[in-house]
């Protein structure tokens, strides 16, 4: 569906984009996440057609985006970062100028200008002129503009800033519904938001590819072997010796006593897999006759991954300079 | 087509939703008016001082009225044309929405010609304007007809030739006042470069005269066509015309 190869943007003496490739299935949500100025935005326009790339090729639906651009962008809807509109205009009468511009006919048009306006949620705001729009609206005027024509692709640089806790989460599932049909490539820094709506997540830094894959593998992959937390009630030593003996642990460390249960310790495990070791720890604890109070498994956050990928590229980049 | 279409819509809405077009409208009325008030005056009381006196002159309404009043069309015209074009492309380069314009399936094409016939339309509906004078006047005498056409057909195709080339100043930059005054400057520029010719030498004077709008301009307010001029107009909105396309390109593969 989406297909980037050693894709190469470069702006006079700085690379934006060095040597990218991914690709994504249909039907999939990508999460494209990156720090500041890694080169998310440069690709996304690339993909777009907003400019060509130095090298490299880019396919969407199996069209080159500079060999057969208008093919390529029929087939793409897109929401850049801060959503330019013209703020002139109604929303109604907007989104009728954008089905002209998509090659729509009026009827069909005046067709997807509703529904889209009924998909973000803004039909009441309709006869509104776009600059009176708070921020929130504003951003569902551009994810309905992207959504207009029904395109296969939908590319959203950033879509949830600037809406409330409770629009994000609207906003989130509505994303989310296109799992299955439509093939989305979202940009994001929030971390969750990339977990809460994505099945593959491509990381970049400095323009680089540093990770790509489903969710689930990457912090699967990233751990460095399991860990687990125990909340436990009992002598401290006794049951930091009777966690070392059990089979499959490699480390108990106590990390604190809690606040609330008299005489309870918290452990952190690092055990060789989840699973078996899990239910091996319980059993221990329980015909030793300690209490075990809570048991889970902990797996390393977006967050870690992330910091973790785009920090040791930064480092190794840093060496090679 | 549709994409042309809906380019052309938006920008007229544009022009028509915010106050340019109206401030540009009244101006460019009331400076006519005045001109054509004074020129009428002029011309009234020539012919009373004519008919008192039939060997001082000869006194016809195409070349003593309307071919001056004409002129002056075509001057304040000069003037009008690039601020309703200065925003065309630089306006959406700087506020981000060219970003989301060029995502759509249109060609760079039918972006430029909507743009370009928004903007001719705005300045056609000006010179349309000035015909509430030519009504008046249709009331005191009667008027030839054909030579206004002629004279009113070369007006438009100034217009068309000024809004090309505001359109590609327009591409040019982010920067709405600088895009008016590039358009502004060489207009000027090569409207009056024919001035020159009588002071150089003859070959030179001749390329100057060749280039000049003004000279090519100067045979319509007489009510004058020579295919000429019609070429060099058709070719002046051609080439500028071209050029915006090209430089909406050559900023993409620049950016």
């Amino acid at each position: 569906m989406i297909e980037v190869r050693e894709l190469t943007k470069r702006f006079g003496a700085t690379v934006a984009v060095d040597r990218l490739s991914f690709s994504l299935d249909q039907g999939e949500i990508l999460g494209f996440l990156g720090p500041n100025g890694a080169g998310k935005t440069t690709t996304m326009r690339i993909l777009t057609g907003f400019f060509p790339p130095s090298s490299g090729q880019a396919l969407i639906n199996g069209h080159d985006v500079v060999e057969e651009p208008k093919a390529a962008r029929r087939a793409v809807g897109y929401m850049p970062e801060n959503v330019p509109l013209y703020s002139e205009m109604r929303v109604e009468e907007y989104l009728y100028f954008v089905g002209g511009a998509k090659g729509l006919d009026r009827g069909l048009s005046r067709k997807e200008a509703g529904r889209v306006m009924e998909a973000v949620g803004i039909s009441k705001r309709a006869h509104q002129l776009i600059k009176q729009l708070s921020k929130g609206y504003r951003q569902r005027v551009g994810l309905a503009q992207a959504l207009l024509g029904d395109p296969p692709v939908l590319i959203l640089d950033e879509p949830t800033i600037g809406f409330d806790p409770g629009q994000i989460v609207e906003i989130r599932s509505l994303i989310k519904g296109f799992a299955g049909t439509k093939t989305v490539i979202l940009s994001s820094h929030i971390l969750p938001e990339v977990a809460a709506t994505c099945s593959q997540v491509v990381i970049i830094t400095q323009g680089r590819l540093v990770a790509e894959g489903p969710i689930e593998l990457l912090r699967a992959g990233r751990q460095g072997g399991a860990s687990l937390k125990v909340l436990l009630q009992g002598p401290q030593e006794a049951l930091t010796r009777l966690l070392q003996e059990v089979p499959g642990v490699d480390g108990v460390a106590c990390t604190g006593t809690s606040p609330h249960l008299e005489g309870a310790c918290y452990f952190t495990l690092e055990t060789e897999a989840h699973g078996q070791v899990a239910a091996r720890v319980a059993q221990a604890v329980v015909a030793a006759g300690h209490g075990l109070m809570e048991l889970s498994p902990v797996s390393a956050s977006l967050e870690e991954v992330f910091m973790q990928l785009t920090t040791e590229e930064h480092a190794s980049g840093e060496e090679a300079a | 087509m549709r994409a042309f279409l809906a380019i052309y819509r938006r920008e007229m809405a544009a022009y028509f939703h915010s106050p340019v077009a109206y401030v540009v409208l009244v101006a460019f009325l009331l400076l006519t008016g005045y001109f054509f008030y004074a020129g009428v005056s002029f011309y009234t009381l020539a012919s009373l001082q004519v008919m008192q006196n039939p060997m001082m002159m000869e006194l016809n309404l195409q070349d003593h009225l309307l071919g001056g009043l004409i002129s002056n069309v075509s001057v304040i015209l000069l003037f009008a044309a690039p601020l309703l074009t200065m925003r065309l492309l630089a306006e959406e380069r700087k506020s981000g929405t060219l970003e989301l314009l060029l995502s759509y399936p249109l060609s760079d094409l039918s972006v430029v010609m909507g743009k370009f016939f928004a903007a001719w339309s705005v300045l056609t509906l000006m010179v349309a304007a000035t015909w509430v004078q030519i009504f008046l006047l249709a009331f005191m005498t009667p008027l030839p007809w054909l030579s206004l056409a002629v004279s009113y057909g070369g007006l438009l195709l100034m217009a068309g030739a000024f809004v090309a080339f505001g359109l590609w100043t327009s591409s040019l930059t982010e920067n709405q006042i600088v895009a008016a005054f590039a358009g502004f400057l060489p207009l000027i520029i090569l409207w009056a470069v024919g001035w020159a010719a009588p002071l150089v030498k003859p070959a030179l004077g001749e390329l100057l005269k060749g280039l000049s709008l003004g000279t090519h301009f100067q045979g319509f307010p007489k009510g004058l066509v020579d295919t000429a001029d019609l070429v060099y107009f058709v070719l002046f909105i051609g080439l500028f015309l071209f050029l915006s396309i090209r430089t909406l390109e050559a900023k993409r593969w620049k950016a």
